[in-house]
């Protein structure tokens, strides 16, 4: 029985981490294509955003559900505590120095102003 | 369905991702499009790593990855600090040296 149920766990952990590989890498494709069409610095963060966590989270859990070895897991789980700290301080940081030099987002009362 | 498969298939769309973020870079209307295509581009760097050393069967180059992804953020802020300043903190103008 313990037989059993050890290969069972094994199976399911392999499917969810190949699910959470694929819903990642399509969560960085959404990213990706939303860093090249949307209008604006500030607009195209949200999908450099989505890069960074959902794509990066989702894909780094599919490799730990995966992991053979637990000093794989370990460093795994060290990138991914490293990508959680930086990325939104580079992204706060790009942001905040945008906003110093003077580029202007894009808001909704433009648009009104523009056709009236 | 093999583990080879669904290895292309994720390396494929991580690779389609870094085609795009490099066309955004070289679009980028502004220097700071331009830094958050490159750091982008940095992230998936850092994930194609990881998902081709486990793939591969080489978990060292998963330390690869975590020094890939810290020179990325040091990078960025040193360029985003050299646009500020235009050093990169050696010789701050006077000016710069506000209290707050």
């Amino acid at each position: 029985m313990g037989d059993e149920m050890i290969m069972l766990i094994d199976m399911a952990r392999q499917i969810i981490g190949i699910g959470a590989l694929l819903l990642g890498s399509l969560a960085i494709l959404i990213g990706a294509i939303g860093l090249l069409r949307l209008g604006d610095v500030y607009q195209r963060m949200h999908g450099a955003g989505i890069v960074d966590s959902g794509g990066a989270g989702l894909v780094l859990l599919g490799l730990l559900l995966l992991a053979p070895d637990w000093t794989v897991a370990v460093r795994i789980g060290l990138i991914g505590a490293l990508l959680i700290m930086t990325s939104p301080t580079a992204t706060h940081a790009i942001a905040r120095a945008a906003r110093f030099a003077g580029v202007e987002p894009i808001l909704s009362t433009d648009k009104k102003d523009k056709e009236g | 369905m093999t583990m080879t498969f669904w290895f292309g298939v994720i390396m494929a769309s991580i690779g389609i991702s870094i085609i795009i973020a490099i066309l955004r870079a070289s679009l980028g209307p502004t220097a700071f499009d331009r830094v958050l295509a490159v750091n982008t581009i940095g992230t998936l760097v850092v994930l194609s790593i990881c998902v081709y050393g486990f793939f591969d069967g080489r978990p060292e180059f998963l330390d690869i990855a975590v020094l890939y992804a810290l020179i990325n953020f040091i990078g960025t802020i040193a360029i985003l600090k050299f646009f500020r300043h235009g050093t990169l903190g050696d010789h701050l103008p006077p000016e710069d040296k506000h209290d707050g």
